[in-house]
């Protein structure tokens, strides 16, 4: 399993220097760990967390928005009209709830199209995982700056630890 | 009677008013006729113009604020826009960035898309930041009073709103004749 801090620590080595979004439990780890940091500014919908990212891009910075992937339906449209329309990059750091079939009923939908929900909307993606850490985040890093458009990180349960393991 | 009754003032003289104030900076400008409005009274580089992602100006400009602490950054809304993202007068209130100016121009319709009423008629959306807290407020119709507050505004710690009852008059306008990639590159090298 993947200490939160050294995650946190291993997203601020590639750059990233602005982070909002709107918490999951797989992700209150590393929530935590941001607010301990003094990172974090929360958000209250996932498509707000979005602009806010948008607007600090604008200002130099390199923005992270975390959020479950149900979030991903909340903020369809400000991924689209403004990120892709205007190039802007951003890093998703995306939980994903319903893996394999296994959660609550509300997750299971999203959870079994989450890949093909993401290659639709053009969104390059990967699925982070211990073996592969550093091999992801260099590859998140390269892929947003050259593309310029959001690129999203799935979190499965258990991979980076949370406050309740 | 829409919108309310004795409001003259359009939106683009309002606009054009608040734009002879300001210089450099950063302005956040919503989707729609605003957009279009802005870029034919006075297209700056400093100018954000959104085409698309209704209801984020506040955020876009919440996240330039919270990123260049040292600029006045101003948002140019609309009564529509408040209303789709109205969550993010909570996340302005409870963050309370000093310099955050958000003006909302509230004419009570969707003026993009023909005029249909929003609900500002009856929903003071200027009670809705104070009491989420906004630290100054101010309800304008007249365009002196609309002078005097946004130049008290530009003096003071906000976050503030400006809220100005505007008729429905639209300007003949074309659309923003810039590329949206280039509309952020601008933006960006204008505002380092």
């Amino acid at each position: 399993m993947i200490e939160s801090d050294a995650f946190v620590q291993a997203l601020q080595d590639i750059g990233v220097d602005f982070f909002t979004g709107v918490p999951d439990s797989i992700l209150g780890g590393i929530i935590a760990e941001l607010m301990e940091r003094r990172l974090y500014t929360p958000a209250v919908r996932e498509d707000e967390a979005v602009a806010m990212a948008a607007g600090a891009y604008m200002s130099g910075k390199v923005p992270a928005v975390l959020m479950q992937n149900s979030g991903l339906g909340t903020s369809l449209n400000a991924l689209i009209s403004l990120n892709v329309i205007y190039c802007q990059p951003c890093l998703l750091i995306v939980s994903w709830r319903g893996y394999q079939g296994k959660d609550a009923p509300e997750h299971l939908v999203m959870g079994e199209v989450l890949p093909q929900f993401l290659d639709t909307m053009k969104i390059p993606h990967r699925t982070l995982s211990e073996k592969t850490a550093s091999d992801d985040l260099k590859w998140l890093a390269e892929t947003i700056m050259k593309q310029r458009i959001p690129v999203a990180l799935l979190i499965t349960k258990g991979v980076v630890r949370g406050l309740h393991p | 009677m829409r919108p309310e009754q004795g409001t003259m003032q359009s939106r683009a003289m309002a606009m054009a008013a608040l734009l002879e104030l300001l210089t450099d900076q950063p302005v956040i400008i919503c989707n729609g006729f605003p957009s279009r409005e802005a870029y034919k009274i006075a297209d700056r580089p400093t100018h954000f113009y959104m085409i698309g992602s209704m209801g984020s100006a506040s955020a876009i400009g919440l996240g330039v604020a919270l990123a260049k602490p040292k600029k006045q950054v101003v948002i140019f809304d609309g009564d529509g826009n408040v209303l789709m993202g109205m969550g993010t007068l909570a996340t302005v209130g409870a963050l309370k960035p000093k310099n955050f100016i958000h003006v909302v121009f509230d004419n009570e319709v969707y003026g993009s898309t023909g005029n249909q009423p929003t609900i500002s008629n009856v929903v003071p959306l200027e009670k809705v930041a104070k009491a989420a807290g906004y630290v100054n407020v101010e309800r304008v119709r007249e365009r002196e009073d609309l002078v005097y507050e946004f130049k008290d505004m530009l003096k003071k710690d906000g976050p503030s709103m400006l809220l100005v009852k505007v008729n429905e008059m639209v300007e003949d306008v074309g659309r923003v004749m810039l590329d949206p990639p280039d509309i952020t590159k601008r933006f960006m090298n204008a505002i380092k």
